[in-house]
């Protein structure tokens, strides 16, 4: 029997070298081009290998942005993906992971309550936003069994799904019971590129487009008006003090001043 | 009632915990001080009691020992449920928790249960409560600021000093956990090789790119690594070219390290890799190419072939370690 499975992306800027606009002190973002968050790319490519290890199986790509951000659900559309759902609308913005996962697990609970979820993919963190805990909370307020860092999906069955988790210190085996959340991490796969099929799939793809109303939200519970965190300003990194070259006639004297400052700096 | 207090959540692993919990002690005995408020910490272990005593000893008020077989492995929803039942009970405003693995998962799930704000990666607590975290990808630093009664932050290891033993002895008190039927259930753990350093808690680390050329080009490092007591790392290049593992890797898709010294051999300091790393004390870069970006930002830059250079810091600092030992 197959298994539905939702992967969960967001667009971001394709390049995090952006600037910070000196009136509103958050980065400047307008104009920058977009693509898939990289670490969602890892979580596409497993949704994919899933249906396609388990004949009947779908796979759903879910996103939560504006009206742009249907691109990268055509993107992962064109890497196998067989539809997508677009939750959107003004009163999302300004959302921080608390709203935003209340968002996602409304939009999941829609979507399992149409036909039964086994498996929600996340990827490790986004670019942009980089707190890698969405997967969590989604799976929080869900109350589906989570496992974060996960590196290989080893079986899977009608039941339950068992997971490799990258730790610090060497790798947890763990078997949970579906439905439940996985966030990926890159060891995973390795995402293939688009096919001329997907693409083409891709282009005709019609997504339903869902505003917080839609999940049964009030405009109150999402975005800026639900978060519980604000980033009030963003700055450049500071300045590193300048350095010092270390020269020498030889490799031998050089190494010999190397490693004088590293003892005089007691940093060895 | 008003939120108050501050909650460290250490989570062991391997019936241990991670350094980085020590710094939650320093961190949230500042806290503790500024807003007057008192320092607690649960302890999620199977060995919780004498988990416990230690945190005690470094002064943290009170401790809450959560002492059950299934808190032995990280198990998202089964940890959350225990800390979540502190926190609550006692309305705790700020929880604290390690940015790694287990505790960036388990600030998630705390945070949903907790009605909480979440920073993750913190790097610094300001003193009127908001805090810095990397944002976009480390290019720029957030500052964060929460809107919730409470507040749940990761902080990053190696940001603020490991608390001692020795200030005075809190009190510990044991805390009854039933974890009901978990929906996930632990198999087993494979360890990583022996006698390798993790390198995010790690104070050295000799790192590797795309400069080694080769998987042998790591044998230098190795060596020094292990003469300077440091982690090995890597940059992108050298883990795609299959020179060394994933988890080695520095940057962007790999980890985020702030060491004291960090020694970049044959790295040219793609943004990518930069990202993960330019928090680090000193920065050592060794590289043929004067002007490449790692070289450039470094604190030290020496330009040299490691191939003929490594081998010769390995003698010097042989040689001052052996005088060193003498004096001594």
């Amino acid at each position: 029997m197959g298994m539905n499975i939702v992967v969960c992306v967001k667009s971001t800027p394709s390049s995090v070298n952006v600037p910070v606009d000196a009136a509103t002190g958050q980065p400047k973002t307008a104009g920058t081009p977009t693509a898939i968050n990289p670490y969602d790319e890892f979580a596409v490519e497993e949704a994919v290998r899933l249906k396609e290890r388990i004949p009947g199986s779908t796979a759903t790509v879910l996103t939560l942005g504006p009206d742009g951000a249907a691109d990268v659900l055509r993107e992962a559309i064109a890497r196998g993906c067989d539809g997508g759902v677009h939750v959107s609308g003004p009163e999302f913005d300004g959302g921080d992971s608390y709203s935003t996962s209340l968002a996602l697990c409304a939009a999941l609970k829609k979507l399992h309550a149409e036909k039964p979820l086994s498996l929600v993919l996340f990827g490790k963190n986004t670019n942009d936003g980089c707190s890698g805990v969405v997967g969590a909370e989604t799976a929080a307020w869900l109350d589906w069994p989570e496992v974060s860092s996960v590196k290989k999906i080893e079986a899977v069955d009608e039941s339950s799904v068992t997971v490799h988790r990258a730790m610090e210190d060497g790798t947890d085996v763990l078997k949970l019971s579906l439905p439940a959340c996985l966030a990926t991490v890159k060891e995973i796969n390795e995402p293939r590129l688009p096919s001329l099929k997907g693409k083409m799939a891709a282009k005709k793809a019609v997504f339903p487009k869902w505003a917080a109303a839609d999940l049964g939200l009030t405009a109150a519970q999402v975005g800026a008006s639900g978060a519980a965190a604000k980033i009030v300003k963003a700055a450049g990194q500071p300045p590193r003090p300048a350095g010092l070259t270390v020269a020498g006639a030889s490799a031998a004297e050089k190494a010999k001043k190397l490693v004088d400052i590293l003892f005089e700096r007691k940093l060895i | 009632m008003a939120n108050k207090g501050i909650l460290i959540v250490a989570v062991s692993q391997r019936a241990s915990l991670p350094p980085a919990t020590f710094e939650l002690v320093t961190a949230g005995r500042r806290l503790a001080d500024t807003l007057k408020e008192p320092l607690a910490a649960v302890v999620l272990s199977e060995k919780a009691a004498a988990l416990a005593e230690d945190l005690a000893a470094c002064g943290v008020d009170k401790v809450y020992a959560v002492e059950h077989p299934s808190l032995a492995n990280f198990i998202g929803p089964v940890h959350a449920q225990a800390a979540a039942a502190v926190a609550l009970k006692e309305g705790f405003g700020k929880v604290l928790l390690v940015s790694n693995v287990a505790g960036r998962a388990l600030a998630g799930q705390l945070a949903v249960r907790l009605k909480a704000g979440l920073a993750a990666d913190v790097c610094e607590i300001l003193p009127d409560g908001k805090v810095l975290r990397p944002y976009f990808s480390g290019n720029l630093i957030a500052s964060v600021e929460f809107k919730s009664p409470v507040a749940v932050m990761a902080l990053a290891p190696m940001s603020f000093p490991r608390a001692e033993a020795g200030a005075a002895k809190g009190t510990v008190v044991p805390v009854a956990f039933d974890p009901g039927s978990p929906k996930i259930q632990f198999v087993s753990y494979q360890p990583e090789a022996a006698n390798e350093i993790d390198l995010g808690g790690a104070e050295r680390i000799v790192s590797g790119g795309r400069g080694l050329q080769s998987e042998e080009g790591f044998k230098p490092l190795r060596a020094l690594a292990q003469l300077l007591g440091a982690a090995v790392g890597a940059s992108r290049a050298a883990v795609d070219s299959g020179w060394i593992a994933y988890r080695s890797q520095v940057g962007l898709t790999g980890r985020s390290v702030r060491p004291k010294l960090y020694i970049a051999v044959g790295i040219s300091g793609q943004i990518q890799h930069l990202a993960g790393m330019s928090s680090s004390g000193t920065i050592v870069a060794i590289n043929t190419d004067k002007d490449c970006p790692l070289m450039q930002m470094a604190s030290i830059a020496v330009v040299a072939d490691y191939n003929e250079f490594i081998p010769l810091v390995i003698d010097e600092v042989k040689k001052r370690k052996g005088s060193t030992a003498v004096a001594a």
